[in-house]
C-alpha cells in the first residue's frame, strides 16, 4: 500500500481511507524532512501533504505541528487562513462551478446555487456520502458557452439550473448514495 | 540621540526609540490598543496613528521609529478622524453591552470611545455570531466581543510559549482562539489566564465563582472558611483606587469576615508548611546522591504554580520525576481544612466549604483536578481570583478603603515572613533557602535581611549558589556543598531554562519556576493592569511585608510546628503523604 502512495497523483479515497496511519506517517515524514530547518517551512509541507492525501486530516496536522515545533493553534491558522487547504475529504467527484465574468452575468451564481441546493452542501464542502465536492472554478476557457461547470474532468457547458440534478446523475454512485429526489 | 518635534515642541529622542515611546515620555499620550509593553509592537490595530510631515501616509506610533528631524503631530484632525474611524469600525462589529459586561469599569475599547470623542457610530456592521467557550475550569471566551487586537495571541505565544491561541480564519471571519476555534481544553492552555489579564475587552475572563461563594455564604449549614494566597495583599487595594504596591492585609481580613466567612484564614500557613516538606524532599534527594551515591532525580522543582504543572505535563514528561511531588500550599490547605482544622473544631467536613482567594485562574483548574480529593471531599471548594474578591466586597456594599485591620484565626492563619515572599519570583526559593540553610548547618542564612539578592527582581532567568559550612552532625555529608539553584519566571523563560538543564542535567539542585512573569503577583487573575512598574510596586510591598513581621522563616512557624505535633507527625511522614503529596502524568497536547 505504502508504494503506491508515492505515486503523484491523488490517491483514490478509497485508497487513503484503507491506509493505516502508520503507513502514511512515514511518507509525511519525509516530506517535512526535506523543508525542516528551513524558513516558512510550513506551508510547502501542508501544500505536500494535501497533495498526497487529498485533504489535511487533524492527525497529519497534529503531526506536522509537533514535528516542525510550530504550535498546533498557528498550524490550524494558516490552514484556515488559505482556502487552498481543505481539512475535509474531498468527494469521489469535484464539482466546479465557474463564476468568471461572463458565466456570471449568464446565470452562473444561479447554477451554483441551484447546485448547491441539490446537493445541500456550501462551497469548499462534500457530501456526508462523500461523493461530490463543490468549488468555484477560475475561468475554463469555454466563455462563449457560459455558464460552465466542471465535473472531474468533463466540462458542461450552458447549464441551467432546472436541468442540475440530471447533469449530477450519472456520476451518482449506484449503491451506498442516500440521495433523496426533490 | 536625535531632535525631532511633536506638536510644536522640539523634544531630544533616543535614538530607534519609536514615536510612542518617546512621546510618551515627554508627557504627550498617543491611544494605543494592541500595544504591550516590552514585546514587539504588532502595529495591527491603528488606534496610535500620528501624522508624520513628508509621510504620505500616516504612521503607527506604536511601530515607527524616531528619524532625526521628524515632525509629528499627535493632535491633528486627520489623526483625531484616522483613530475615531478605526475604533467605530471596532465597534461596529462588536456585540456586548457595556452595563452587564464584565469589563464594563475597566474596559479598554469603552475607555477609548470615550477618549475619542465618539458619540454615534457612523458604521453599521455585521455583528459576529455568539460564541462562548466555557470548556476550561479557569476561563470563560466571548468571542463575539474579542476586537482582534492579538494581545492575547501575542503573550500566549512570546511570553508564555504555550501558542495555545492563534487567528483562525481570513478577513471578516477571523477569530481569534485555538485551533480550528475549537474549546480551549482540546488543546495545550494551561489555563494561566495570561490572555485574560491583557485583553482589553470582555473577551476573556476568569470562570466566575462570585454566586457559588454568595450561595454557601448565605446558607447557615454551611461552614464556609476562607484562604488568601499571599499576593492578594499587595494587590487588592488596587480594585479599590489605591495605588499599586498598597499592602492591604488588615482591611482584607475584615472584608472577609464582614462578608460572613466563618473562619479567615491564609494560604501563607501551607506555604511555611510547603516549605518544610518541600525542603525535606530536596534534603533527602541531596542525601541519597552525597551520602548514599544514588542517581536521584536532580535538580528538584517546585509545584506551587498549576500553569506550569501542566505545562510540564503537556511539554517536558521527562521533568516529571524531578517536580517535588508537594501539593501547592492552596492544594495542602484544602486537604488539612477538612481534615485536621474539622476535626479540631468539631465540624463536619461534609458541610464544610473551603474557598480561595488567588491571584491566579489555573488556581480554578487546580482545584478540579481529580487527584485534589485526598480529605474524602474536593479539597478546595471554590476560587475567587483577586478581581471577584473586589467584585465581591462591592456587591456587598463594603466601603474596603474605610475598613480597620483585623488579623487572621489561628491556627490555619498563623504564619511567617517566608510565606509572604512565595507571592513572587525568587521567594519560594529564598524562603527554601533560609530554612534549609538553618536545618543543615543550625545557622541563619548569612545573607542581609534573610535576602538572596541574584533572585530578586524580573529578569527572567536568575541563578544563585549558597555553600553549606560547619554543618550539623546529621548532615555534615554536606559539608562545603555548593547548593546551585535558579528561578524562572513566564513559561517561556522556564522552558529556555529547561533546555539548559536538559544540556547540562548537573548544573542546579534545585529550580523554582513561577507561571506568571513577576510570580504570582503578577497572576492571571490579578487587577488589570499588571505592567513591570505594577510588578515592582507589588513585590516591594511584599518585601516589606515580609520583614515587617516577627518570624520570617517557616521552621519558626508555631501553628505548623504544633500541626505536625498533633497530626503529621513528620515530614514526609505517612498522612504527609496521604495529604500534602501528589503525582503528576503526561498529557496529551491535542484531544
Ligand atoms: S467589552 Fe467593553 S465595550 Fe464591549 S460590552 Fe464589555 S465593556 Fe462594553
Ligand atoms: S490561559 Fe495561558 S496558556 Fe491558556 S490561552 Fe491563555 S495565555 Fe495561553
Ligand atoms: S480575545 Fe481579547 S486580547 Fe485576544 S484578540 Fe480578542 S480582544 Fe484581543
Ligand atoms: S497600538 Fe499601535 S498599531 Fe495597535
Amino acid at each position: 500500500m505504502a508504494e503506491s502512495v508515492k505515486v503523484e497523483h491523488i490517491p483514490s479515497l478509497k485508497q487513503v481511507h484503507e491506509m493505516q496511519p502508520s503507513e502514511i506517517l512515514p511518507v509525511i515524514d519525509d516530506i517535512i524532512a526535506q523543508y525542516k530547518g528551513t524558513k516558512g517551512a510550513l506551508i510547502p509541507v501542508l501544500q505536500s501533504a494535501q497533495n498526497l492525501l487529498g485533504y489535511l486530516p487533524k492527525d497529519i496536522l497534529v503531526h506536522i505541528s509537533e514535528s516542525l515545533h510550530i504550535p498546533y493553534s498557528e498550524v490550524a491558522g494558516v490552514v484556515t487562513f488559505y482556502s487552498f487547504f481543505s481539512t475535509v475529504p474531498k468527494g469521489r467527484h469535484m464539482v466546479r462551478v465557474c463564476l468568471g465574468t461572463a458565466c456570471y452575468v449568464r446565470g452562473g451564481k444561479e447554477v451554483l446555487e441551484a447546485i448547491s441546493r441539490d446537493l445541500k452542501i456550501k462551497v469548499g464542502e462534500t457530501t456526508a456520502d462523500r461523493q461530490f465536492s463543490l468549488e468555484i472554478g477560475r475561468c475554463f476557457g469555454a466563455c462563449g458557452l457560459a455558464p460552465v461547470v466542471m465535473i472531474d474532468e468533463d466540462v458542461h457547458q450552458r447549464v441551467k439550473p432546472s436541468k442540475i440534478h440530471e447533469m449530477l446523475e450519472p456520476y451518482r454512485d449506484a449503491e451506498g448514495d442516500g440521495h433523496e429526489n426533490h | 540621540m536625535c531632535k525631532i518635534t511633536i506638536n510644536g515642541r522640539s523634544i531630544e529622542a533616543e535614538k530607534h526609540a519609536t514615536i510612542l515611546n518617546t512621546a510618551k515620555k515627554a508627557g504627550i499620550m498617543i491611544p494605543t490598543l494592541c500595544f504591550l509593553e516590552g514585546l514587539t509592537p504588532m502595529g495591527a490595530c491603528r488606534v496610535c496613528v500620528v501624522e508624520v510631515e513628508g509621510a504620505p501616509n500616516l504612521a503607527a506610533a506604536c511601530s515607527t521609529p524616531v528619524r532625526e528631524n521628524m515632525v509629528i503631530h499627535t493632535n491633528s484632525k486627520r489623526v483625531r478622524e484616522a483613530r475615531k474611524t478605526v475604533v467605530e469600525l471596532l465597534l461596529s462589529e462588536h456585540e456586548g453591552d457595556c452595563q452587564t459586561c464584565e469589563r464594563s469599569d475597566d474596559c479598554e475599547l469603552r475607555e477609548l470611545a470615550r477618549d475619542l470623542g465618539i458619540r454615534i457610530n457612523r458604521y453599521e456592521g455585521e455583528k459576529p455570531a455568539p460564541y462562548i467557550d466555557c470548556s476550561t475550569a479557569a476561563l470563560y471566551r466571548d468571542a463575539s466581543k474579542c476586537i482582534k487586537c492579538r494581545r492575547c495571541v501575542q503573550v500566549c505565544n512570546d511570553v508564555q510559549q504555550v501558542g495555545a491561541l492563534f487567528p483562525q480564519f481570513r478577513g471578516y471571519h477571523t477569530t481569534i482562539g485555538p485551533a480550528f476555534t475549537s474549546p480551549l481544553d482540546t488543546v495545550a492552555c494551561v489555563q494561566c489566564g495570561q490572555c485574560a489579564a491583557v485583553c482589553p475587552v470582555g473577551a476573556i475572563v476568569e470562570n466566575s465563582h462570585i454566586e457559588l461563594v454568595q450561595a454557601a455564604l448565605d446558607n447557615p449549614k454551611k461552614h464556609v472558611v476562607v484562604q488568601t494566597a499571599p499576593a492578594i495583599r499587595a494587590a487588592l487595594g488596587e480594585c479599590f483606587g489605591l495605588p499599586p504596591g498598597t499592602l492591604v492585609t488588615g482591611k482584607m481580613v475584615t472584608a472577609l469576615r464582614d462578608l460572613g466567612f466563618d473562619a479567615v484564614f491564609d494560604t501563607d500557613f501551607t506555604a511555611d508548611l510547603t516549605i518544610l516538606e518541600e525542603g525535606t524532599e530536596l534534603l533527602m534527594r541531596l542525601r541519597n546522591k552525597f551520602l548514599l551515591g544514588q542517581e536521584v532525580a536532580l535538580p528538584q522543582f517546585t509545584s506551587c504554580s498549576p500553569g506550569w504543572i501542566k505545562y510540564a505535563e503537556y511539554y517536558f514528561p521527562d521533568m516529571l520525576d524531578k517536580i517535588s511531588t508537594c501539593k501547592s500550599p492552596q492544594q495542602m490547605f484544602g486537604a488539612l481544612a477538612k481534615t485536621y482544622y474539622a476535626k479540631k473544631a468539631q465540624i463536619d467536613p461534609a458541610q464544610m466549604v473551603v474557598v480561595s482567594v488567588m491571584p491566579c485562574t489555573a488556581k480554578k483548574y487546580e482545584a478540579a483536578r481529580p487527584e485534589m480529593r485526598s480529605s474524602g471531599f474536593q479539597d478546595v471548594d471554590y476560587v475567587l481570583t483577586t478581581r471577584e474578591l473586589g467584585d465581591l466586597i462591592k456587591m456587598s456594599g463594603i466601603e474596603f478603603t474605610a475598613l480597620a485591620d483585623s488579623k487572621m484565626d489561628a491556627p490555619l492563619g498563623i504564619s511567617t515572613g517566608a510565606a509572604d515572599i512565595f507571592a513572587n519570583t525568587g521567594g519560594v526559593m529564598e524562603a527554601a533557602l533560609r530554612t534549609v540553610y538553618f536545618v543543615t548547618t543550625g545557622r541563619n542564612l548569612p545573607t542581609k535581611d534573610l535576602h538572596v539578592g541574584p533572585l530578586a527582581g524580573l529578569e527572567g532567568i536568575k541563578t544563585a549558589a549558597v555553600t553549606l559550612t560547619k554543618t550539623v552532625e546529621a548532615w555534615s555529608f554536606l559539608e562545603g556543598v555548593e547548593v546551585k539553584v535558579a528561578v524562572a519566571h513566564g513559561l517561556g523563560n522556564a522552558a529556555h531554562l529547561i533546555e539548559r538543564i536538559r544540556k547540562n542535567p548537573d548544573e542546579f539542585q534545585f529550580v523554582e519556576i513561577m507561571t506568571c512573569p513577576g510570580g504570582c503577583i503578577g497572576g492571571g487573575g490579578q487587577p488589570r493592569f499588571t505592567t513591570d512598574e505594577v510588578r515592582k510596586a507589588r513585590i516591594a510591598a511584599i518585601y516589606r511585608e515580609d520583614e515587617g513581621r516577627e518570624l520570617r522563616q517557616s521552621h519558626e512557624n508555631p501553628a505548623v510546628n504544633a500541626l505536625y505535633e498533633e497530626f503529621l507527625g513528620q515530614p514526609l511522614g505517612e498522612i504527609s503523604h496521604h495529604l500534602l503529596h501528589t503525582h503528576y502524568a503526561e498529557k496529551e497536547r491535542v484531544v
